[in-house]
C-alpha cells in the first residue's frame, strides 16, 4: 500500500513537471502573464 | 463559546500565514501608486487564491490563470497552469490552505474576533447551531462541502472551456461572479484608488461586494466558511491530501483518545479516524493541542510516526 502510494506520488510529480515543461514549450506562460499584468475587470467585479 | 470551535491562536501558523501574504503581495509600491505589478514574475502561478489584480500581487492566481487559458482564443489544454497546480497539490496538499493562503488568514483573524474580551461573553455564541457535530447542522455542513467541487467543475473548468460567447473569449466565470479574494484584494483597493473604476462599478460590483461581506460575516460565526464550502482551489488540493508528499500522522500508541485535536480543528475533521481527510487544511491546530504529542506532520518518510497511522 505504502509502495503504491509512493509510486503514485512520483508519477504525479513527474506528470506535473512534464506538464509545466510542455506548457513552457507552448509559451502558455505568456498567456498567463498577459492576463496577470492588466487589471482584470471581471476578477474585481467591474466587467 | 462552542465546544468544537475552541480554535486557539497558533503563533507559528500566524507567522507563516503573514509571511506568505507579504511574499505573494510584496509589491508595496503598487498600493501607493494604485497600479498593479507588471514584472516577469506575473507569469508564475502562486499556490494560493491571490488575485493578480491586487496592487501588491507578484504572481498569477492559478484559478484565474486556469480559466484564462481554458477560455482564451486558442482554447488549448492548460498544461502549464495544471502542471503548477498538480505540483503544489502533490507536494503539499491543503497545507496551502492552512498556512499560505491570504484569504484563509483573513478568515482566521475574523474568527478570532469572538475571543476579544468584550465579545466572548455574548450569549449568542452558545446558541449558534454551528459545530455541534450532530443533527441538522452536521448534515447541512457535510452536504454543503461538496459545493466547492461543483464550483471547480462548472465555473472554473467546464464553463470557461465550453461556453460559447460572441467574442470567442470566455470570461473567468468564478472570478467574475464569486471570488471574494478578487473583490477584497483587487476590487476594493482598485476602486478606492481609481476614480474611473469607481465610475464603472455597477450591479456586478454590488453583487460581489455583497457576497464578500456575507463571507466575511460568516467567518466571524464559523471557521473558514469559504474554504469549507466554496473555494475551488481548496477543492483541487483536497484531492491530493491522502497521498501528497506532506502528510499528517497519528501515533496510535501515544493517542489517549481525548479528542482534544477534534475540538480545536477548524474544519471539524475527525482527526483520530481520518487524519489526512480531504477537508484537513493542515493548519497544525490538532498537533499543537495534542497533550501526548501523538500527532506529527512532515514530508513523506520524514514524520516520526510514519509507521503508525491508524488508531484502533
Amino acid at each position: 500500500m505504502r509502495n503504491k502510494r509512493n509510486v503514485l506520488r512520483l508519477v504525479l510529480l513527474l506528470l506535473s513537471l512534464s506538464f509545466i515543461g510542455i506548457g513552457i514549450g507552448q509559451e502558455e506562460y505568456l498567456e498567463v502573464m498577459k492576463k496577470a499584468v492588466r487589471i482584470c475587470l471581471e476578477c474585481i467585479g467591474i466587467g | 463559546m462552542s465546544r468544537v470551535h475552541r480554535n486557539r491562536l497558533n503563533p507559528k501558523q500566524r507567522i507563516i500565514q503573514l509571511s506568505a501574504a507579504v511574499l505573494f503581495n510584496g509589491y508595496l509600491l503598487g498600493f501607493r501608486k494604485g497600479r498593479i505589478y507588471t514584472g516577469s514574475s506575473k507569469a508564475i502561478c502562486v499556490p494560493v487564491l491571490n488575485c493578480y489584480s491586487c496592487p501588491g500581487a507578484l504572481g498569477a492566481c492559478p484559478i484565474g490563470a486556469l480559466q484564462t487559458v481554458l477560455g482564451g482564443r486558442h482554447r488549448r489544454f492548460p498544461f502549464y497552469v495544471l502542471g503548477m497546480l498538480l505540483l503544489f497539490g502533490i507536494l503539499l496538499g491543503r497545507v496551502v490552505c492552512g498556512l499560505l493562503c491570504p484569504f484563509g488568514l483573513i478568515q482566521d483573524l475574523l474568527y478570532q474576533i469572538r475571543r476579544l474580551p468584550l465579545i466572548r461573553n455574548i450569549p449568542l455564541w452558545k446558541h449558534l447551531p454551528f459545530g455541534k457535530g450532530k443533527g441538522i447542522w452536521k448534515k447541512l455542513d457535510s452536504s454543503a462541502r461538496y459545493l466547492k467541487y461543483g464550483i471547480l467543475l462548472f465555473l472554473v473548468i467546464l464553463l470557461p472551456a465550453f461556453a460559447v460567447t460572441k467574442t470567442g473569449i470566455n470570461p473567468p466565470y468564478f472570478c467574475q461572479y464569486i471570488c471574494p479574494a478578487g473583490t477584497l484584494e483587487g476590487g476594493v483597493p482598485g476602486l478606492l484608488m481609481n476614480p474611473q473604476l469607481r465610475a464603472a462599478a455597477g450591479a456586478l460590483w454590488n453583487w460581489k461586494l455583497f457576497l464578500l461581506l456575507v463571507i466575511l460575516a460568516a467567518s466571524v460565526l464559523l471557521p473558514r466558511p469559504f474554504c469549507r464550502y466554496l473555494c475551488p482551489l481548496g477543492a483541487f488540493y483536497s484531492l491530493f491530501n491522502r497521498f501528497s508528499f506532506f502528510q499528517m500522522e497519528l501515533d496510535s500508541l501515544k493517542c489517549i483518545g481525548c479528542k482534544a485535536c477534534e475540538r480545536v480543528c477548524p474544519m471539524e475533521v475527525e482527526v483520530t479516524k481520518h487524519i489526512n481527510s480531504p477537508e484537513c487544511i493542515r493548519c497544525g491546530a490538532c498537533k499543537a493541542s495534542c497533550p501526548t504529542g501523538a500527532i506529527s506532520s512532515g514530508f513523506a518518510g520524514k514524520g516520526k510516526n510514519e509507521k503508525r497511522e491508524k488508531v484502533h
